[in-house]
């Protein structure tokens, strides 16, 4: 993005590292670096164990899918990989997860900076009510310190064009955002994730509670955005993780059962439960 | 089954049927009058108030302190003027401390009992009849500072406003629906930035609301002045000396013998119910739909 790193410069707090990791299989050849991980990663909703020590990792400028039958703790997996999972009152999590390098369930690791690395967009669109457009992108910048209003200005016009809302919503800045459409409203709210400058975005069935042509269009941005951050996807539709992932993992009742290159996953699955599952017979 | 069991059946079903109806369209009179009667006072006093009290209003008793006692004329104007300084000094002490306690209670989980020890405290202090408050406010406002005066009214008020708009705040910033915090939260900003900047932002209305209703409620109140405001015949704008208010205004002209002061006392009582009706009426128009956001 461009803007990265022009304003309040906060990507100087994890050091980088070149965890190559080599997948089993063939396909196209992404860049293999790993940018997050889970290592036995537990996650429990009072005693209820829900994520049973999964170990996973995501990689730099990729779509990563995962997918499973309802209910079998991806939205929780997924709040465990930057700590939203804990602001759920009697929930907990333990284990290791590593972004670019460094363990964000460390003692010394704030879940507020960890959350401006690693971004969020919900099911649900959900801008801020009482926000207009303009605002709904750049408060998070806004309330982060970032002051000066032509910076703010071009960081809206940025993301805005980034997500393709730009031409729709150019001449109408200042009107609600709770106004759009819910296609509008979900790229907005993918805009204003994109205005902290994460390195990854996690998003939890972001397309699911959209129409088909504004869930096409989402798709679209997201293979347009793996360029500049990192993806990971919940998905419950088969069809969008195999047009847009590049790997897939599939969780069932809160264990990993496989993770790969989504093509191997589609087309030549190791574990007969996740063949019944990619081939619609149980979940 | 017996056709003529059948018919029998059939029978005594239409007939309870019918008394059935009938017991219900009774119930239903008698719940209608009563509902009639738990409102008619609110009827009464307007109308009561506005045939009484219409003749006092004019010009001069809005703006004109009182005319000396067996003259005619004069108003009313310094107790309207006091009466908004004190709410002021009570809206001063109390919004704060009402929305800080009721952000904290809003914000705390159900099971803090730090919390609902807090909740339980607002919920009795909200029942203290106002004329001990007022000897509270005597006590810990009066007494030390040597004498009657307008801050410590405005405190006294403040003590009736604070439980007022704690749990009214408390309330509507629990409508505030979880996708919103947990959005500004994934912007990987500091809970009380997601509070105080876009979870509030949201309720702004009713929280107006709930400031609203707290300052009809005190403007009304005359038993935590009687000690601690006390009452002036002059215009006052000082906060350490006492000061008129129209509650106590109208108390003191009600209790007089001048038939003069009576009708000054029904104007005055008139005014205020207009001012605290029409304060009640304004909130319930903000929060009328009790929708979050709009
Ligand atoms: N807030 C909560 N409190 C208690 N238990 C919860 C909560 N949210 C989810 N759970 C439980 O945790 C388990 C995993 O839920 P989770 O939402 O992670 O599943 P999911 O795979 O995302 O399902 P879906 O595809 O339906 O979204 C479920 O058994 C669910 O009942
Ligand atoms: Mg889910």
């Amino acid at each position: 993005m461009e803007h990265n790193g022009s304003y309040s410069g906060h990507n100087g707090s994890y050091s980088s590292h070149n965890g190559h990791v080599s997948l089993v299989g063939h396909g196209d050849n992404f860049e293999s670096q790993t940018i997050l991980e889970s290592k036995d990663l537990d996650a429990w909703f009072g005693s209820h164990h829900v994520v049973k020590s999964v170990s996973l990792h995501f990689f730099s400028r990729t779509v990563s899918a995962i997918i499973g039958p309802s209910g079998c703790g991806k939205s929780t997996f997924l709040r465990c990989l930057n700590r939203m999972h804990e602001e759920i009152p009697g929930a907990r999590a333990k284990g290791v997860v590593n972004f670019q390098g460094k363990n964000i369930y460390d003692m010394f690791s704030e879940p507020a900076n960890v959350r401006r690395h690693i971004g969020m967009v919900f099911q649900k669109p959900n801008p801020f009510p009482a926000m207009s457009i303009f605002e709904n992108v750049i408060i998070g910048l806004k309330l982060a310190g970032v002051k000066k209003g032509y910076v703010l200005n071009d960081i809206a016009e940025a993301c805005l064009k980034q997500v393709g809302l730009w031409d729709e919503v150019k001449d109408k800045l200042s009107a609600p955002g709770l106004s759009l459409s819910g296609g509008q409203q979900q790229r907005l709210c993918i805009a204003r994730a994109l205005a902290m400058a994460p390195e990854v975005i996690l998003m939890d069935e972001p397309t699911s509670a959209l129409d088909p042509i504004s869930t096409a269009r989402i798709e679209e941005l997201l293979v347009e955005l793996k360029k500049t951050v990192s993806i990971v996807i919940v998905t419950h539709n088969m069809q969008q993780a195999a047009r847009i992932s590049d790997t897939t993992a599939f969780l069932l009742s809160g264990d990993l059962v496989e993770f790969g290159r989504t093509g191997e996953i589609f087309t030549n699955p190791r574990k007969s439960e996740t063949e019944r599952y990619i081939t619609g017979r149980f979940g | 089954m017996e056709i003529a069991t059948k018919k029998l059946l059939l029978e005594f079903m239409v007939t309870t049927q019918a008394k059935r109806k009938r017991k219900n369209i009774f119930a239903n009179l008698v719940l209608s009058i009563l509902a009639i009667l738990a409102v008619s006072p609110l009827v009464a006093i307007l109308g009561f108030l506005i045939s009484k009290g219409i003749g006092a209003l004019s010009w001069e008793f809005l703006t004109s302190l009182p005319a000396p006692y067996g003259e005619s004329g004069g108003g009313m104007g310094h107790s309207i003027v006091g009466t908004f300084i004190l709410v002021l000094f009570a809206s001063l002490l109390g919004i704060p401390v009402g929305f800080g306690a009721g952000i904290f209670l809003a914000e705390s989980s159900k099971e803090s009992r730090f919390a609902s020890i807090v909740r339980l405290c607002a919920e009795m202090l909200a029942g203290v009849p106002s004329i001990v408050v007022g000897l509270f406010a005597y006590f810990v406002a009066v007494l030390p500072f040597g004498g009657f005066s307008a801050f410590a009214g405005g405190f006294a008020l403040s003590v009736i406003m604070i439980p007022v708009i704690a749990r009214t705040s408390e309330e509507i910033l629990r409508l505030v629906p979880v996708h919103v915090r947990e959005a500004g939260l994934a912007l990987g900003l500091p809970r009380w930035q997601v509070v105080m900047r876009i979870v509030l932002r949201g309720s702004r209305k009713g929280l107006f609301t709930a400031v609203l209703l707290a300052v009809a409620r005190a403007s009304g109140e005359t038993a935590p002045l009687l000690f601690t405001a006390l009452n002036s015949r002059l215009w006052s704008f000082s906060a350490t000396q006492p000061i008129s208010s129209l509650p106590v205004q109208i108390y003191t002209y009600a209790t007089s013998p001048s038939e003069e002061w009576h009708q000054q006392a029904w104007g005055g009582a008139l005014l205020l119910v207009l001012l605290v009706l029409g304060m009640s009426l304004f909130a319930r128009f903000l929060f009328s739909g009790k929708k979050y956001g709009t």
